[in-house]
């Protein structure tokens, strides 16, 4: 708080605002943004490598194997998101426990299900409920990163797995003629070419993630929807220092402009790397580069 | 082996009495004058203060979580914390799902509130807090419920033409009518519903209901708990 902020009945116009947004709620709703570009900035690779994964798990030429990815992709796709984002995060929480109660409490002699109640060992908890709060809070975010790996690791997984049947067939045939086995095939030669074939879906999903963070409000994660509609609510001289009437229109306005202007250095990005992975490509694209760069610059 | 599992044994021993002693406490932190978040961020309030004492009281270390309303039941009865201090009266219907302390609060006057004196509270439309005794009141009445997650929602249903009146305590309806500058007021007389209001637990922790129960029946006795009810709510409120 800054010291002429001290006594802000007496503040008017500009320098009210100035302590009114620097209260240390106001740092808070400031530093959830920070949250909310950290979750992107872990799920997107942990999505990408779950699908990933699940895409080479679909093409599998192993039965069980090939059922597996196709089944998570089917499973996950199929399912409202909600659903999954309340269903994994109480059951990835309560089988966590579970787990850890089994290994390092194996004489207690209590069900873990006691009616309603669900009771693990004090050392099994998860966090310890001895931690410090910013542990909880570490915990809920990590598991809410893994819900939305989870999620969006099966979409990444059947765009990825269309990526691959895009590449030319004749481009593996010349490498097998090679003498390529097929792990070398694919490694060198499918997977290099499939990104041009997969950015498309995949900045889809990207644009999807960004819009989607606000679920983390419904983990318990206090992101800045939560902050925003705290904040924005009317307050009440006998409860602040800063009343106010209902000021959410505002706030709300405030997280479209951010997420606006979010999306949007998002799509110059990704246009970037398209023009990037087309070049060389044998497709579409490559081929217009290539007779663009063939006659020069005029 | 054998050692490891002894060894794991007395661990669970020793962790089982240290972590004991500190126990989280959630609150929905959007109820003033109970719980709210204050300016530099912090669980505040009646409860955020009655909390400390108790604690201090029962020599527990308590740790504020903020939990919305709506999952507030089943995120205590998954373990994430321990109790629940959240402005809750005590029910039938909750009793048969959670444990609750004897109540730290007596019933409360609850009421209507409304743009105009003459707004319809019999057959209109009426908010409350959704999954609240309040809401369940609304719907025994001829009024037609309109539910909110959040209890500012409710006012602001009213503000905005929405719904007739708001339903709810006269605690936090007061302050917000005073605060309107004449745009709201008090509609109807006030009623008394509920068992009072009290701390939830989970019924496998009867230990430590106990434990906030003497802590409570002790701030009764000595007057510090009429001290803070005083403090925190309207002159004519009902103490102990």
């Amino acid at each position: 708080m800054l010291p002429a902020c001290a006594d802000p009945s007496t503040l008017e116009g500009l320098s009210w605002y100035l302590c009114y947004l620097t209260t240390g709620k106001h740092l808070s709703f400031y530093t959830s943004f920070g949250t909310v570009l950290l979750l992107l900035a872990v799920t997107a690779p942990a999505a990408l490598a779950l699908g990933f994964g699940g895409a080479m798990l679909a093409r599998s030429r192993v039965p069980p194997l090939a059922w597996i990815g196709k089944g998570y992709v089917a499973i996950v796709r199929g399912v409202p998101d909600i659903a999954f984002f309340l269903f994994f995060v109480v059951a990835l929480d309560q089988g966590f426990e579970y787990l850890r109660h089994r290994i390092m409490c194996a004489d207690w002699d209590q069900p873990v299900r006691q009616g309603n109640d669900f009771v693990v060992c004090d050392i099994a908890k998860l966090p310890l409920n001895s931690s410090p709060q910013w542990m909880h809070e570490i915990y809920g975010f990590a598991l809410a990163v893994l819900t939305f790996a989870i999620v969006f690791g099966a979409f990444a997984a059947n765009v990825l797995y269309g990526a691959m049947r895009a590449v030319p067939r004749a481009q593996m045939e010349t490498a097998e003629a090679y003498g390529m086995t097929h792990r070398q095939t694919f490694w060198r030669v499918l997977v290099p070419q499939m990104w041009v074939y997969a950015l498309p879906g995949l900045s889809n999903l990207w644009m999807v993630l960004i819009k989607a963070s606000p679920l983390l409000f419904l983990l318990g994660v206090e992101d800045i929807v939560y902050w925003a509609r705290d904040l924005g609510g009317s307050k009440t001289p006998q409860f602040t220092d800063y009343p106010h009437g209902d000021w959410r229109m505002w706030y709300f306005l405030f997280l479209l402009v951010f997420y606006l202007a979010f999306t949007r250095v998002s799509e110059v990005v990704l246009d970037r790397l398209m023009r990037r992975l087309t070049h060389g490509q044998a497709i579409a694209g490559g081929e217009a580069q290539r007779k663009t760069a063939m006659v020069g610059p005029a | 082996m054998r050692t490891l599992t002894l060894a794991g044994a007395v661990a669970c021993l020793a962790t089982g009495a240290l972590a004991q002693e500190v126990v989280r406490l959630a609150t929905e932190g959007a109820y003033p004058p109970y719980n709210f978040i204050n300016d530099q961020g912090e669980v505040d309030g009646f409860e955020r203060e009655l909390g400390d004492a108790l604690c201090a009281r029962a020599g527990l270390t308590c740790e504020w979580v903020v939990n919305q309303w709506d999952s507030i039941l089943p995120n205590l009865l998954g373990g994430n914390y321990d109790v629940i201090i959240a402005g809750m009266n005590i029910t039938n219907e909750r009793d048969a799902l959670i444990d609750f302390t004897q109540p730290y609060m007596p019933p409360a006057p609850a009421g209507y509130a409304a743009l105009s004196g003459d707004a319809d509270i019999a057959g209109g439309t009426v908010s409350a807090q959704a999954g609240t005794v309040h809401a369940g009141h609304v719907a025994d009445t001829g009024a037609t419920l309109l539910e909110f997650a959040t209890p500012e929602e409710t006012v602001q249903a009213v503000r905005d033409g929405e719904a007739d009146a708001v339903f709810a305590t006269h605690d936090f309806l007061l302050p917000i009518v005073a605060a309107s500058d004449g745009e709201m007021t008090i509609v109807g007389e006030p009623v008394i519903i509920g068992r009072g209001v009290g701390m939830g637990l989970r019924e496998s922790d009867a230990e430590l209901r106990d434990r906030f129960d003497t802590a409570i029946a002790a701030m009764k006795e000595d007057g510090s708990l009429n001290g803070l009810l005083a403090k925190w709510f309207p002159d004519n409120s009902p103490q102990f």
